[in-house]
């Protein structure tokens, strides 16, 4: 009954061409965003802020930048954990060598620095499709793996490996509370989600989606691959690369290659498989869903071992874990292959009719 | 000379090893249209088994025969490996029929992480020793040709020819077997195998179990090299850059882009590693292929992707 955009009648482009047209959405729109700007940092405590909100804002930046690569432009990538780390070193870099470097132009140059990157990893894009280009991606993977342990200058020859950052202050204002770096995150997730919606909903990302969907048709239209396929790894790995900076300089602190991993890799495929290929919002949803699935499962094991009067050795949780999360995994891709947000959209149809079935 | 023939045949037999892997994964791409990650598991538990069972079997029946008790222990880690088969095609193939490629991956990541957390969890996560008795010591060859003689493993010569005679096997199999000819209709065309009357799912249920028979075999040779343990799942991403090298498609491609990887591995470490630093080996095999891909996309021996609008 509330969701009805009947009498909502637009009257002009603008307003028939806006990002939300109904205006329930944009008012649930504003209030969680106002929520999660002010009513978070009251409510949660610190624990909450280190281990699941401040990984799921950045997870859900990472992942929204691997879906226009993967789900817009239809070119899987398994190297998302590379260039992920090559804007953590490269925005590291930027602030030990360049004295009174400001942080947020550390984590955007970060940011470029992934983007030359992805381009260049790119390029065989232009030949290859398909699985073959996945595993082609995971040149990446293991190269820069591999350079950043073994080439000393990326870590600025620091003897253990690891590099770190301490001091993050921005405009003045220092971020080591937990809430700061919350809100810090915060605003580049809001920031860059509305630049991806507003790029998909454009003439580029209309081009990726009709790379997407046949590549050999939309050249045939005089759309330009070459320029299409790149311009969606340079949007993408920028947008990675700012997460990674993030990762590295508000989440962790200090890091090591191990950090940006295949497994982040795979990681964040599963979120936007199990979010939703091509949505911003499957993005989000899905990052929520593997951020929380492991301290959910670490949380509840135990607790169901103790029901039972089993205590559960910390192997056999790990080992467990593994299981379910790898069942689960399968499980929803049969159930709903499309993730998440297909099952949101059906909700929202529903509730668009409801309380009539049709 | 001798050092360089030396890493050369080194090379050639590591690459051995990385075809067997590699075959795994062709098989059940060609029959499927699967990327199996799942394969480095299956590695993993398939050895794992081996390993656990040649230990178990002795103390259950007790007796006391190695070769009694490998053999026992062959047959259940290969009866698992039927039943693991049997139950991924049940529960998650039949199930995504018609799903696209990069669902049926994920899946199959899916699947690897549920076979590595039970394959430990069964199994227990140390490192476990296969002793199928295959000879450690090393042996000279050529010793009145070079000076010094080229020191190979004796080891790795069984492995290389195992994986050789498990190659002739299957290749016996595919072409002369009323089954294999199924396998190879299956790969073929799945509409035109299934209209004249192939059991889609026992094919696959076949091809699954065909694919963790060569992952046992793999298991057992790697896991007497290098010890049964959770890396073991890890050296399938070693043969990732094989599969594509060849081919998805091709079995023999699988074979020559493992001895491609496996000697360029080596030599490169060898001959160009120390410019870099060492420990080139990860991604080389990767680097190569992606410049291979460059020239010829479908791989050396893949079948020419033709593109239709």
């Amino acid at each position: 009954m509330l969701y009805r955009e009947n009498g909502q009648f637009k009257t002009s482009y603008r307003s028939d061409q806006q990002v939300f047209p109904i205006a329930q959405d944009r008012i649930a729109i504003w209030l969680l965003v106002a929520f999660a700007a002010v009513g978070v940092p009251l409510l949660a405590d610190e624990y909450l802020f280190r281990a699941i909100l401040i990984p799921f804002l950045i997870l859900s930046l990472a992942a929204l930048g691997l879906n226009i690569l993967v789900g817009y432009c239809g070119q899987i990538s398994l190297g998302t954990g590379a260039f992920m780390a090559v804007g953590a070193y490269a925005a590291y870099n930027f602030m030990v060598r360049i004295d009174g470097m400001p942080v947020l132009a550390a984590l955007l140059l970060g940011g470029v620095c992934a983007t030359v990157v992805g381009v260049l990893f790119g390029i065989p894009s232009l030949r290859i499709k398909g699985l073959y280009l996945a595993v082609a991606t995971l040149a990446a993977q293991f190269f820069w793996d591999w350079a950043f342990l073994r080439i000393k200058w990326f870590t600025n020859y620091s003897s253990s490996g690891s590099v770190s950052v301490a001091n993050l202050n921005i405009f003045g204002i220092p971020i080591d509370t937990p809430q700061a770096k919350y809100l810090f995150c915060l605003v580049f997730l809001v920031v860059f989600a509305m630049a991806a919606k507003n790029l998909v909903r454009s003439h580029i990302g209309r081009e990726w989606m009709a790379i997407r969907d046949m590549d050999v048709a939309a050249a045939v239209i005089g759309i330009r691959p070459v320029y299409a396929k790149l311009t969606a790894f340079a949007v993408s790995s920028f947008i990675v690369g700012v997460a990674g900076a993030l990762w590295g300089f508000v989440h962790l602190g200090s890091w090591e290659p191990a950090a940006f991993s295949i497994d982040r890799s795979f990681q964040l495929l599963f979120m936007i498989i199990i979010g939703g290929l091509g949505s911003i919002m499957g993005s989000f949803f899905g990052a929520a869903f593997i951020v929380m699935l492991p301290v959910f499962l670490n949380q509840a094991l135990p607790a169901l071992g103790g029901l039972f009067g089993v205590t559960i050795d910390t192997a056999t949780i790990a080992h467990a874990e593994l299981m379910i999360f790898g069942a689960l995994i399968v499980f929803f891709l049969i159930v709903e292959p499309h993730g998440l947000a297909r099952l949101w959209s059906i909700g929202k149809e529903k509730l668009r009719l409801w309380p009539f079935p049709h | 000379m001798g050092s360089f023939l030396e890493t050369l045949l080194g090379g050639l037999m590591t690459g051995m090893l990385y075809s067997l892997i590699a075959l795994g994964f062709v098989l059940i791409y060609k029959a499927s249209g699967v990327f199996n990650f799942a394969q480095g598991a299956m590695v993993l538990s398939a050895a794992l088994a081996m390993a656990r069972f040649s230990e178990w079997i002795p103390e259950w029946l007790g007796f006391d025969n190695k070769i009694l008790a490998n053999v026992l222990a062959f047959c259940m880690a290969m009866v698992m490996m039927v039943m693991a088969a049997w139950l991924i095609e049940r529960l998650v193939l039949s199930k995504l029929v018609n799903q696209e490629g990069i669902t049926l991956l994920m899946a199959t990541l899916g699947i690897a992480y549920f076979m590595d957390g039970s394959g430990q969890t069964l199994f227990g996560s140390d490192i476990y020793k296969i002793d199928v008795g295959l000879p450690k010591d090393p042996i000279f060859l050529f010793e009145n040709v070079f000076q010094g003689g080229i020191l190979v493993n004796k080891e790795d010569l069984y492995a290389a020819a195992i994986a050789a005679a498990l190659v002739a096997l299957l290749s016996l199999f595919f072409q002369k077997t009323s089954t294999g000819r199924a396998l190879r209709a299956v790969a073929d065309d799945h509409q035109a195998a299934q209209s004249i009357g192939i059991p889609l799912n026992r094919i696959w249920v076949i091809v699954w179990s065909v694919a963790g028979f060569v992952a046992l075999v793999a298991g057992v040779i790697w896991g007497s090299k290098l010890g049964v343990q959770f890396s073991l799942s890890l050296v399938a991403l070693k043969a990732l850059p094989v599969v594509i090298l060849g081919g998805l498609t091709s079995v023999p491609g699988a074979i020559i882009g493992g001895l491609i990887i496996g000697v360029g591995e080596k030599l490169s470490e060898v001959y160009i590693g120390p410019f870099f630093g060492g420990g080139i080996e990860i991604w080389f095999g990767y680097v190569l292929v992606l410049f291979v891909l460059l020239v010829r996309p479908q791989g050396l021996f893949g079948e020419k992707i033709i593109d239709r609008v």
